[in-house]
Protein backbone atom coordinates (compact mmCIF):
# COMPACT_ATOMS: atom_id res chain seq x y z
CA UNK A 1 0.00 0.00 0.00
CA UNK A 2 1.15 3.52 -0.73
CA UNK A 3 1.92 5.66 2.31
CA UNK A 4 -0.32 8.59 3.32
CA UNK A 5 0.69 11.70 1.48
CA UNK A 6 -0.51 14.98 -0.01
CA UNK A 7 -4.00 15.48 -1.41
CA UNK A 8 -3.11 15.30 -5.10
CA UNK A 9 -1.54 11.87 -4.64
CA UNK A 10 -4.08 9.26 -5.79
CA UNK A 11 -5.73 7.06 -3.20
CA UNK A 12 -6.74 3.56 -4.22
CA UNK A 13 -9.44 1.38 -2.77
CA UNK A 14 -10.53 -2.21 -3.00
CA UNK A 15 -12.46 -3.46 -6.02
CA UNK A 16 -16.10 -4.21 -5.30
CA UNK A 17 -18.84 -5.38 -7.69
CA UNK A 18 -20.98 -2.45 -8.83
CA UNK A 19 -24.57 -2.64 -9.97
CA UNK A 20 -24.88 -2.68 -13.74
CA UNK A 21 -24.82 -4.91 -16.78
CA UNK A 22 -21.49 -4.00 -18.36
CA UNK A 23 -18.18 -4.21 -16.53
CA UNK A 24 -14.75 -3.47 -17.98
CA UNK A 25 -11.69 -4.61 -16.02
CA UNK A 26 -8.20 -3.45 -16.89
CA UNK A 27 -5.37 -5.00 -14.93
CA UNK A 28 -1.69 -5.76 -15.07
CA UNK A 29 0.45 -8.36 -13.28
CA UNK A 30 -0.70 -8.80 -9.68
CA UNK A 31 -3.78 -6.71 -10.38
CA UNK A 32 -5.28 -10.01 -11.55
CA UNK A 33 -5.40 -11.08 -7.90
CA UNK A 34 -7.54 -8.05 -7.02
CA UNK A 35 -10.10 -9.16 -9.62
CA UNK A 36 -9.98 -12.76 -8.39
CA UNK A 37 -10.47 -11.62 -4.78
CA UNK A 38 -13.42 -9.45 -5.78
CA UNK A 39 -15.05 -12.29 -7.69
CA UNK A 40 -15.83 -14.00 -4.39
CA UNK A 41 -18.35 -11.31 -3.50
CA UNK A 42 -19.77 -10.86 -7.01
CA UNK A 43 -23.35 -12.00 -7.67
CA UNK A 44 -23.94 -15.03 -9.89
CA UNK A 45 -23.64 -14.24 -13.57
CA UNK A 46 -21.64 -11.05 -12.87
CA UNK A 47 -18.86 -11.92 -15.31
CA UNK A 48 -21.35 -12.74 -18.10
CA UNK A 49 -21.37 -9.01 -18.78
CA UNK A 50 -17.67 -8.43 -18.12
CA UNK A 51 -14.64 -7.85 -20.27
CA UNK A 52 -11.23 -8.38 -18.72
CA UNK A 53 -8.21 -6.85 -20.37
CA UNK A 54 -4.96 -8.08 -18.89
CA UNK A 55 -1.32 -7.16 -19.33
CA UNK A 56 0.66 -9.99 -17.73
CA UNK A 57 3.93 -9.24 -15.97
CA UNK A 58 7.22 -10.59 -17.26
CA UNK A 59 6.60 -13.85 -15.38
CA UNK A 60 3.35 -14.45 -17.31
CA UNK A 61 1.46 -15.47 -14.17
CA UNK A 62 -2.24 -15.16 -13.26
CA UNK A 63 -3.69 -15.70 -16.74
CA UNK A 64 -5.40 -18.91 -15.75
CA UNK A 65 -6.88 -17.32 -12.63
CA UNK A 66 -8.67 -14.74 -14.77
CA UNK A 67 -9.80 -17.22 -17.42
CA UNK A 68 -11.44 -19.28 -14.67
CA UNK A 69 -13.81 -16.36 -14.01
CA UNK A 70 -15.26 -16.96 -17.50
CA UNK A 71 -15.72 -13.34 -18.48
CA UNK A 72 -17.71 -12.63 -21.63
CA UNK A 73 -14.44 -11.44 -23.16
CA UNK A 74 -10.85 -11.95 -22.10
CA UNK A 75 -8.11 -10.08 -23.88
CA UNK A 76 -4.39 -10.25 -23.25
CA UNK A 77 -2.18 -7.33 -24.28
CA UNK A 78 1.62 -7.28 -24.32
CA UNK A 79 1.86 -3.65 -23.10
CA UNK A 80 -0.28 -0.65 -22.29
CA UNK A 81 0.76 1.08 -25.51
CA UNK A 82 -0.44 -1.88 -27.57
CA UNK A 83 -3.75 -1.82 -25.71
CA UNK A 84 -4.47 1.88 -26.28
CA UNK A 85 -6.29 1.80 -29.65
CA UNK A 86 -8.57 -1.03 -28.49
CA UNK A 87 -9.28 0.68 -25.18
CA UNK A 88 -10.10 4.00 -26.85
CA UNK A 89 -12.54 2.31 -29.19
CA UNK A 90 -14.17 0.29 -26.40
CA UNK A 91 -14.73 3.45 -24.36
CA UNK A 92 -15.92 5.48 -27.35
CA UNK A 93 -18.56 2.83 -28.12
CA UNK A 94 -19.52 2.19 -24.51
CA UNK A 95 -23.07 2.83 -23.36
CA UNK A 96 -24.14 4.78 -20.32
CA UNK A 97 -23.73 2.60 -17.28
CA UNK A 98 -20.47 0.88 -18.16
CA UNK A 99 -18.54 0.20 -14.95
CA UNK A 100 -14.78 0.53 -15.04
CA UNK A 101 -12.38 -1.33 -12.70
CA UNK A 102 -8.62 -0.77 -12.72
CA UNK A 103 -6.18 -2.94 -10.79
CA UNK A 104 -2.44 -3.36 -10.65
CA UNK A 105 0.50 -0.98 -10.76
CA UNK A 106 0.11 2.78 -10.35
CA UNK A 107 1.34 3.29 -13.90
CA UNK A 108 -1.40 1.04 -15.29
CA UNK A 109 -4.15 2.56 -13.16
CA UNK A 110 -3.05 6.09 -14.02
CA UNK A 111 -2.78 5.57 -17.76
CA UNK A 112 -6.07 3.68 -18.01
CA UNK A 113 -7.76 6.44 -15.99
CA UNK A 114 -6.25 9.04 -18.31
CA UNK A 115 -7.89 7.36 -21.31
CA UNK A 116 -11.18 7.05 -19.41
CA UNK A 117 -11.10 10.77 -18.52
CA UNK A 118 -10.55 11.63 -22.17
CA UNK A 119 -13.64 9.54 -22.95
CA UNK A 120 -15.64 11.63 -20.49
CA UNK A 121 -15.83 9.20 -17.55
CA UNK A 122 -15.75 10.87 -14.12
CA UNK A 123 -12.71 9.73 -12.17
CA UNK A 124 -14.71 9.29 -8.96
CA UNK A 125 -16.89 6.65 -10.64
CA UNK A 126 -13.91 4.39 -11.38
CA UNK A 127 -13.03 1.51 -9.04
CA UNK A 128 -9.31 1.13 -8.41
CA UNK A 129 -7.09 -1.21 -6.45
CA UNK A 130 -3.35 -0.99 -6.24
CA UNK A 131 -1.39 -4.25 -6.33
CA UNK A 132 2.24 -4.89 -6.98
CA UNK A 133 5.05 -2.46 -7.66
CA UNK A 134 5.09 1.12 -6.35
CA UNK A 135 7.27 2.17 -9.28
CA UNK A 136 6.19 5.60 -10.51
CA UNK A 137 5.47 7.16 -13.84
CA UNK A 138 7.18 10.54 -13.69
CA UNK A 139 6.96 13.63 -15.86
CA UNK A 140 10.02 15.87 -15.94
CA UNK A 141 8.66 19.40 -15.45
CA UNK A 142 11.61 20.78 -17.42
CA UNK A 143 11.66 18.78 -20.67
CA UNK A 144 8.13 17.24 -20.22
CA UNK A 145 9.50 13.77 -20.97
CA UNK A 146 7.89 10.80 -19.19
CA UNK A 147 10.12 8.30 -17.43
CA UNK A 148 8.43 4.96 -16.69
CA UNK A 149 9.01 2.67 -13.72
CA UNK A 150 10.91 5.10 -11.51
CA UNK A 151 12.00 3.32 -8.34
CA UNK A 152 14.58 5.72 -6.91
CA UNK A 153 14.60 9.05 -5.10
CA UNK A 154 16.00 11.17 -6.67
CA UNK A 155 15.70 9.82 -10.22
CA UNK A 156 17.42 10.70 -13.46
CA UNK A 157 15.21 11.98 -16.28
CA UNK A 158 15.51 9.45 -19.12
CA UNK A 159 15.26 12.30 -21.62
CA UNK A 160 17.17 15.40 -20.48
CA UNK A 161 19.32 13.73 -17.84
CA UNK A 162 18.56 16.16 -15.00
CA UNK A 163 18.52 14.71 -11.50
CA UNK A 164 14.90 15.01 -10.33
CA UNK A 165 13.11 15.02 -7.01
CA UNK A 166 10.10 12.73 -7.52
CA UNK A 167 7.27 14.63 -5.86
CA UNK A 168 4.00 13.21 -4.55
CA UNK A 169 2.22 15.86 -6.64
CA UNK A 170 0.28 13.92 -9.26
CA UNK A 171 -1.64 14.87 -12.42
CA UNK A 172 -4.47 12.59 -13.55
CA UNK A 173 -4.45 14.36 -16.92
CA UNK A 174 -0.80 13.49 -17.51
CA UNK A 175 -1.00 10.26 -15.47
CA UNK A 176 2.31 11.01 -13.81
CA UNK A 177 4.05 12.30 -10.72
CA UNK A 178 6.02 15.50 -11.09
CA UNK A 179 9.79 15.43 -11.24
CA UNK A 180 11.64 18.68 -10.40
CA UNK A 181 15.40 19.26 -10.58
CA UNK A 182 16.73 18.47 -7.10
CA UNK A 183 20.01 20.32 -7.38
CA UNK A 184 19.08 23.23 -9.62
CA UNK A 185 20.60 25.78 -7.25
CA UNK A 186 23.97 24.02 -7.15
CA UNK A 187 24.58 21.18 -9.60
CA UNK A 188 27.58 19.98 -7.60
CA UNK A 189 25.27 18.88 -4.78
CA UNK A 190 24.42 15.28 -5.62
CA UNK A 191 22.19 13.65 -3.00
CA UNK A 192 22.43 9.86 -2.69
CA UNK A 193 19.97 7.90 -4.83
CA UNK A 194 17.83 5.50 -2.82
CA UNK A 195 15.51 2.76 -3.99
CA UNK A 196 12.20 3.83 -2.41
CA UNK A 197 9.39 3.01 -4.87
CA UNK A 198 9.37 -0.77 -5.03
CA UNK B 1 -1.44 62.74 -18.09
CA UNK B 2 -0.73 59.10 -18.77
CA UNK B 3 1.73 56.61 -17.39
CA UNK B 4 5.33 56.80 -18.60
CA UNK B 5 6.12 53.21 -19.47
CA UNK B 6 9.64 52.08 -18.64
CA UNK B 7 11.91 50.30 -21.11
CA UNK B 8 13.34 47.48 -19.03
CA UNK B 9 14.03 43.75 -18.88
CA UNK B 10 13.18 40.89 -16.52
CA UNK B 11 15.96 38.61 -17.76
CA UNK B 12 19.58 38.70 -18.93
CA UNK B 13 20.71 42.23 -17.96
CA UNK B 14 17.76 42.75 -15.54
CA UNK B 15 17.24 46.47 -16.00
CA UNK B 16 13.88 46.45 -14.15
CA UNK B 17 13.59 49.26 -11.56
CA UNK B 18 10.79 51.00 -9.68
CA UNK B 19 10.48 54.77 -9.86
CA UNK B 20 10.29 56.59 -6.48
CA UNK B 21 6.49 56.90 -6.87
CA UNK B 22 6.22 53.18 -7.54
CA UNK B 23 8.32 52.35 -4.49
CA UNK B 24 5.85 54.21 -2.29
CA UNK B 25 2.86 52.49 -3.88
CA UNK B 26 4.38 49.03 -3.53
CA UNK B 27 1.83 46.63 -1.95
CA UNK B 28 3.90 45.73 1.11
CA UNK B 29 2.23 42.56 2.42
CA UNK B 30 2.96 42.62 6.17
CA UNK B 31 0.64 44.52 8.48
CA UNK B 32 2.56 43.38 11.58
CA UNK B 33 6.08 42.23 12.44
CA UNK B 34 5.35 38.53 11.87
CA UNK B 35 3.82 36.32 9.19
CA UNK B 36 1.70 33.19 9.24
CA UNK B 37 -0.86 31.88 6.76
CA UNK B 38 -4.37 33.16 7.15
CA UNK B 39 -7.42 33.35 4.92
CA UNK B 40 -6.65 37.03 4.45
CA UNK B 41 -9.41 37.68 1.94
CA UNK B 42 -11.23 41.04 1.78
CA UNK B 43 -13.57 42.74 -0.66
CA UNK B 44 -11.72 44.00 -3.74
CA UNK B 45 -12.87 47.61 -3.66
CA UNK B 46 -11.17 50.73 -4.97
CA UNK B 47 -8.51 52.10 -2.60
CA UNK B 48 -6.73 55.38 -2.18
CA UNK B 49 -5.43 57.50 -5.06
CA UNK B 50 -1.90 56.64 -6.07
CA UNK B 51 -2.07 53.14 -4.55
CA UNK B 52 -2.12 49.89 -6.54
CA UNK B 53 -5.81 49.73 -5.60
CA UNK B 54 -6.73 53.01 -7.26
CA UNK B 55 -8.15 50.81 -10.03
CA UNK B 56 -9.38 47.25 -9.61
CA UNK B 57 -7.18 46.13 -12.52
CA UNK B 58 -3.90 47.96 -12.02
CA UNK B 59 -1.77 49.09 -14.95
CA UNK B 60 1.62 50.53 -14.03
CA UNK B 61 4.91 51.77 -15.46
CA UNK B 62 6.06 48.17 -16.10
CA UNK B 63 3.12 47.31 -18.38
CA UNK B 64 4.82 47.38 -21.77
CA UNK B 65 7.98 45.63 -20.61
CA UNK B 66 5.94 42.91 -18.86
CA UNK B 67 3.92 42.24 -21.99
CA UNK B 68 7.14 41.95 -24.00
CA UNK B 69 8.52 39.46 -21.46
CA UNK B 70 5.28 37.44 -21.66
CA UNK B 71 5.58 37.25 -25.45
CA UNK B 72 9.13 35.90 -25.08
CA UNK B 73 7.99 33.23 -22.59
CA UNK B 74 5.12 32.12 -24.85
CA UNK B 75 7.35 31.91 -27.89
CA UNK B 76 9.63 29.53 -25.98
CA UNK B 77 6.87 27.54 -24.29
CA UNK B 78 3.30 27.84 -25.63
CA UNK B 79 2.04 25.48 -22.88
CA UNK B 80 2.10 28.41 -20.44
CA UNK B 81 -1.25 29.38 -21.91
CA UNK B 82 -3.87 26.63 -22.02
CA UNK B 83 -7.64 26.44 -22.01
CA UNK B 84 -9.62 23.21 -21.82
CA UNK B 85 -12.33 23.00 -24.51
CA UNK B 86 -15.27 23.91 -22.24
CA UNK B 87 -13.60 27.18 -21.13
CA UNK B 88 -13.94 29.35 -24.24
CA UNK B 89 -17.02 31.18 -22.95
CA UNK B 90 -15.18 32.02 -19.74
CA UNK B 91 -12.40 33.40 -21.93
CA UNK B 92 -14.87 35.84 -23.49
CA UNK B 93 -16.04 36.79 -20.00
CA UNK B 94 -12.47 37.59 -19.07
CA UNK B 95 -11.86 39.57 -22.24
CA UNK B 96 -14.87 41.73 -21.44
CA UNK B 97 -13.80 42.25 -17.82
CA UNK B 98 -10.23 43.26 -18.66
CA UNK B 99 -11.18 45.53 -21.56
CA UNK B 100 -13.82 47.28 -19.45
CA UNK B 101 -11.58 47.72 -16.42
CA UNK B 102 -8.52 48.89 -18.34
CA UNK B 103 -10.57 51.32 -20.42
CA UNK B 104 -12.30 52.61 -17.28
CA UNK B 105 -9.13 53.14 -15.28
CA UNK B 106 -6.85 54.37 -18.06
CA UNK B 107 -8.93 56.06 -20.80
CA UNK B 108 -5.83 57.79 -22.18
CA UNK B 109 -4.27 54.38 -22.93
CA UNK B 110 -7.22 52.06 -23.68
CA UNK B 111 -10.54 52.57 -25.46
CA UNK B 112 -13.38 50.10 -25.87
CA UNK B 113 -16.31 50.91 -28.16
CA UNK B 114 -19.25 48.55 -28.56
CA UNK B 115 -21.91 48.41 -31.21
CA UNK B 116 -23.90 45.30 -30.36
CA UNK B 117 -21.50 42.37 -30.82
CA UNK B 118 -19.18 44.50 -32.93
CA UNK B 119 -16.39 45.68 -30.60
CA UNK B 120 -13.40 47.93 -31.24
CA UNK B 121 -10.45 47.75 -28.87
CA UNK B 122 -7.66 50.30 -28.92
CA UNK B 123 -4.56 49.61 -26.83
CA UNK B 124 -2.24 52.58 -27.42
CA UNK B 125 0.81 51.46 -25.36
CA UNK B 126 1.03 48.24 -27.42
CA UNK B 127 -0.10 49.82 -30.70
CA UNK B 128 -3.20 47.63 -31.10
CA UNK B 129 -6.46 48.69 -32.80
CA UNK B 130 -8.68 45.65 -33.47
CA UNK B 131 -12.33 45.33 -34.41
CA UNK B 132 -13.93 41.96 -33.75
CA UNK B 133 -17.21 40.17 -33.11
CA UNK B 134 -17.74 39.38 -29.45
CA UNK B 135 -18.25 35.61 -29.11
CA UNK B 136 -16.73 34.74 -32.49
CA UNK B 137 -13.24 33.37 -31.94
CA UNK B 138 -12.43 33.48 -35.66
CA UNK B 139 -12.41 37.30 -35.52
CA UNK B 140 -9.43 37.45 -33.10
CA UNK B 141 -5.80 36.47 -33.73
CA UNK B 142 -5.82 34.25 -30.60
CA UNK B 143 -8.47 32.68 -28.40
CA UNK B 144 -10.20 35.34 -26.25
CA UNK B 145 -8.31 34.52 -23.05
CA UNK B 146 -4.92 34.49 -24.74
CA UNK B 147 -5.72 37.64 -26.73
CA UNK B 148 -6.56 39.79 -23.73
CA UNK B 149 -4.02 38.31 -21.30
CA UNK B 150 -1.23 39.10 -23.75
CA UNK B 151 -2.33 42.68 -23.02
CA UNK B 152 -2.85 42.52 -19.25
CA UNK B 153 -0.31 42.44 -16.45
CA UNK B 154 -0.33 39.43 -14.14
CA UNK B 155 -1.09 35.76 -14.50
CA UNK B 156 -4.70 34.65 -14.93
CA UNK B 157 -6.31 31.39 -13.88
CA UNK B 158 -9.88 30.68 -14.87
CA UNK B 159 -11.64 28.28 -12.56
CA UNK B 160 -14.70 26.28 -13.50
CA UNK B 161 -17.18 25.77 -10.67
CA UNK B 162 -18.87 22.37 -10.42
CA UNK B 163 -19.47 19.62 -7.85
CA UNK B 164 -18.93 22.15 -5.06
CA UNK B 165 -15.33 22.62 -6.11
CA UNK B 166 -13.22 24.89 -8.33
CA UNK B 167 -11.29 23.40 -11.22
CA UNK B 168 -8.20 24.98 -12.77
CA UNK B 169 -9.35 24.58 -16.34
CA UNK B 170 -7.70 27.51 -18.15
CA UNK B 171 -4.90 29.95 -17.58
CA UNK B 172 -2.18 32.29 -18.79
CA UNK B 173 0.73 31.71 -16.45
CA UNK B 174 4.11 33.22 -17.31
CA UNK B 175 5.07 35.11 -14.13
CA UNK B 176 4.42 32.40 -11.60
CA UNK B 177 6.05 31.66 -8.29
CA UNK B 178 7.19 28.16 -9.12
CA UNK B 179 4.05 26.26 -10.08
CA UNK B 180 3.19 24.68 -13.41
CA UNK B 181 -0.10 25.35 -15.19
CA UNK B 182 0.70 22.55 -17.62
CA UNK B 183 0.90 20.08 -14.75
CA UNK B 184 -1.93 21.46 -12.63
CA UNK B 185 -4.52 22.18 -15.34
CA UNK B 186 -7.67 20.12 -14.75
CA UNK B 187 -7.04 19.79 -11.00
CA UNK B 188 -9.49 20.86 -8.32
CA UNK B 189 -8.82 23.46 -5.62
CA UNK B 190 -7.39 21.01 -3.08
CA UNK B 191 -5.32 19.11 -5.61
CA UNK B 192 -3.47 22.07 -7.09
CA UNK B 193 -2.75 23.39 -3.58
CA UNK B 194 -1.62 19.95 -2.40
CA UNK B 195 2.10 20.79 -2.16
CA UNK B 196 1.57 23.82 0.14
CA UNK B 197 2.79 22.93 3.65
CA UNK B 198 0.94 23.62 6.94
CA UNK B 199 -2.12 25.28 5.40
CA UNK B 200 -4.20 22.12 4.81
CA UNK B 201 -3.93 21.14 8.47
CA UNK B 202 -5.10 24.60 9.49
CA UNK B 203 -8.25 24.14 7.42
CA UNK B 204 -7.32 27.14 5.30
CA UNK B 205 -8.24 25.65 1.95
CA UNK B 206 -11.62 24.35 3.11
CA UNK B 207 -12.59 27.83 4.31
CA UNK B 208 -11.09 29.55 1.30
CA UNK B 209 -13.01 27.29 -1.08
CA UNK B 210 -16.26 27.97 0.76
CA UNK B 211 -15.64 31.69 0.40
CA UNK B 212 -14.63 31.52 -3.26
CA UNK B 213 -17.53 29.36 -4.44
CA UNK B 214 -19.87 32.00 -2.97
CA UNK B 215 -18.33 34.99 -4.74
CA UNK B 216 -21.02 37.01 -6.46
CA UNK B 217 -20.98 38.94 -9.70
CA UNK B 218 -19.83 42.51 -9.21
CA UNK B 219 -18.37 41.76 -5.77
CA UNK B 220 -14.77 40.68 -6.33
CA UNK B 221 -12.43 39.81 -3.45
CA UNK B 222 -8.66 39.95 -3.00
CA UNK B 223 -5.74 38.77 -0.92
CA UNK B 224 -2.00 39.31 -0.89
CA UNK B 225 0.60 36.56 -1.06
CA UNK B 226 4.38 36.89 -1.15
CA UNK B 227 7.67 35.20 -1.77
CA UNK B 228 11.17 36.33 -2.71
CA UNK B 229 13.00 36.17 -6.00
CA UNK B 230 16.66 36.63 -6.86
CA UNK B 231 16.97 39.20 -9.63
CA UNK B 232 13.80 40.82 -10.99
CA UNK B 233 12.82 37.72 -12.91
CA UNK B 234 9.15 37.34 -13.77
CA UNK B 235 9.43 33.85 -15.21
CA UNK B 236 10.28 31.81 -12.13
CA UNK B 237 8.48 28.75 -13.46
CA UNK B 238 9.31 25.20 -12.42
CA UNK B 239 9.84 24.54 -16.14
CA UNK B 240 12.86 26.83 -16.03
CA UNK B 241 13.92 26.19 -12.42
CA UNK B 242 17.17 24.58 -13.58
CA UNK B 243 17.96 27.89 -15.31
CA UNK B 244 17.03 30.38 -12.57
CA UNK B 245 17.70 28.18 -9.51
CA UNK B 246 21.47 28.88 -9.61
CA UNK B 247 20.70 32.60 -9.02
CA UNK B 248 19.88 31.71 -5.41
CA UNK B 249 23.47 30.65 -4.85
CA UNK B 250 24.79 34.02 -6.06
CA UNK B 251 23.59 36.10 -3.09
CA UNK B 252 26.45 37.59 -1.05
CA UNK B 253 26.41 40.14 1.80
CA UNK B 254 27.57 42.74 -0.75
CA UNK B 255 24.83 42.21 -3.35
CA UNK B 256 21.74 41.54 -1.18
CA UNK B 257 20.34 45.02 -1.78
CA UNK B 258 20.52 44.68 -5.53
CA UNK B 259 19.74 40.99 -6.07
CA UNK B 260 17.12 40.05 -3.49
CA UNK B 261 13.57 41.07 -4.40
CA UNK B 262 10.36 40.88 -2.45
CA UNK B 263 7.73 39.43 -4.76
CA UNK B 264 4.14 40.24 -3.86
CA UNK B 265 1.10 38.79 -5.53
CA UNK B 266 -2.11 40.75 -5.50
CA UNK B 267 -4.62 37.99 -6.08
CA UNK B 268 -8.18 38.90 -6.89
CA UNK B 269 -11.24 36.75 -7.48
CA UNK B 270 -14.08 37.66 -9.81
CA UNK B 271 -17.28 35.83 -10.71
CA UNK B 272 -17.73 35.68 -14.48
CA UNK B 273 -21.24 36.46 -15.71
CA UNK B 274 -21.87 34.05 -18.61
CA UNK B 275 -19.81 31.00 -17.67
CA UNK B 276 -20.30 31.27 -13.88
CA UNK B 277 -16.56 30.61 -13.65
CA UNK B 278 -14.16 32.51 -11.41
CA UNK B 279 -11.18 34.37 -12.75
CA UNK B 280 -8.23 34.63 -10.48
CA UNK B 281 -5.72 37.26 -11.60
CA UNK B 282 -2.36 36.92 -9.86
CA UNK B 283 -0.65 40.25 -10.26
CA UNK B 284 3.06 40.19 -9.43
CA UNK B 285 4.93 43.18 -7.97
CA UNK B 286 8.70 43.13 -7.56
CA UNK B 287 10.91 45.39 -5.45
CA UNK B 288 14.61 45.05 -4.72
CA UNK B 289 15.87 45.38 -1.16
CA UNK B 290 17.71 48.65 -1.92
CA UNK B 291 14.40 50.17 -3.03
CA UNK B 292 12.31 48.66 -0.24
CA UNK B 293 14.53 49.88 2.58
CA UNK B 294 14.16 53.48 1.45
CA UNK B 295 11.04 53.17 3.67
CA UNK B 296 12.52 52.62 7.17
CA UNK B 297 9.36 51.04 8.57
CA UNK B 298 9.37 48.36 5.86
CA UNK B 299 13.07 47.62 6.46
CA UNK B 300 12.53 47.04 10.19
CA UNK B 301 9.42 44.96 9.68
CA UNK B 302 10.78 42.80 6.86
CA UNK B 303 13.83 42.03 9.00
CA UNK B 304 11.63 40.71 11.80
CA UNK B 305 9.36 38.73 9.46
CA UNK B 306 12.17 36.97 7.61
CA UNK B 307 14.18 36.34 10.77
CA UNK B 308 11.21 34.70 12.56
CA UNK B 309 9.69 32.81 9.61
CA UNK B 310 9.10 29.09 10.39
CA UNK B 311 11.69 26.94 8.59
CA UNK B 312 9.03 25.00 6.70
CA UNK B 313 7.68 28.20 5.17
CA UNK B 314 11.14 29.53 4.40
CA UNK B 315 11.93 26.28 2.67
CA UNK B 316 8.67 26.23 0.67
CA UNK B 317 9.31 29.79 -0.43
CA UNK B 318 12.84 28.85 -1.47
CA UNK B 319 14.60 31.29 0.88
CA UNK B 320 16.71 28.80 2.81
CA UNK B 321 19.96 29.23 0.95
CA UNK B 322 20.21 33.00 1.22
CA UNK B 323 18.12 33.72 4.33
CA UNK B 324 21.15 34.16 6.66
CA UNK B 325 22.75 36.74 4.35
CA UNK B 326 19.44 38.56 3.94
CA UNK B 327 18.65 38.64 7.68
CA UNK B 328 22.17 39.87 8.46
CA UNK B 329 21.86 42.65 5.87
CA UNK B 330 18.40 43.72 7.07
CA UNK B 331 19.40 43.57 10.76
CA UNK B 332 21.65 46.59 10.21
CA UNK B 333 18.59 48.61 9.28
CA UNK B 334 16.55 47.53 12.33
CA UNK B 335 17.19 49.68 15.38
CA UNK B 336 14.57 47.73 17.34
CA UNK B 337 12.07 50.59 17.48
CA UNK B 338 8.35 49.96 17.11
CA UNK B 339 6.64 49.87 13.72
CA UNK B 340 3.34 51.62 13.12
CA UNK B 341 0.27 49.47 12.47
CA UNK B 342 -0.86 48.78 8.91
CA UNK B 343 0.87 48.04 5.61
CA UNK B 344 1.86 51.47 4.36
CA UNK B 345 5.14 53.34 4.76
CA UNK B 346 5.37 56.05 7.44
Amino acid sequence: MAAKSIISRPVYGTLGPQPGKHHLFIADAEGALAIRDMAGSAPAGFFDGAEIVFIPGSDGKHIAALEMLKPAQFHQAPSFASLLPRLRQTLANAHMGLRLYLAGTEGLIGQAMQVALEAGIDHTSIQTEHRGSLARRMQCVHCKGITENVTTQPATCAHCGLLLLVRDHYSRRIAAFQGVCINAEDRSEIPPMEEVFR
Amino acid sequence: MGITFRKETFRDDFTFRNSPEHIRRFPFPFHEDAYMYAVNIEPHVVGSRGSVLENLIDVDEHYVAEMQDRALVLAEDPLRCQSLPHMTLAGWDLLELLMEQQALGYPEHFTLTRDGDRWRWINRPLGIDDTFTFGDTSTLPYGPMEYITRQSQGDFCILDQRDGNLWMDAGMVTTQADWSLDFDIGMNFFEWHAPVPLAHEKGIFVRALKFLTNIQQGKPARRLNWTMTINPRLDTSPENYHKWGPDRATVTPENVGDKVHLRVELQSFWRLPRSNGIVFPIRCYLIKMDELVTQPKWARRLHRVIRDLPDELANYKGLTRYRPALVEWLSKLDDGSATSPGFGPD
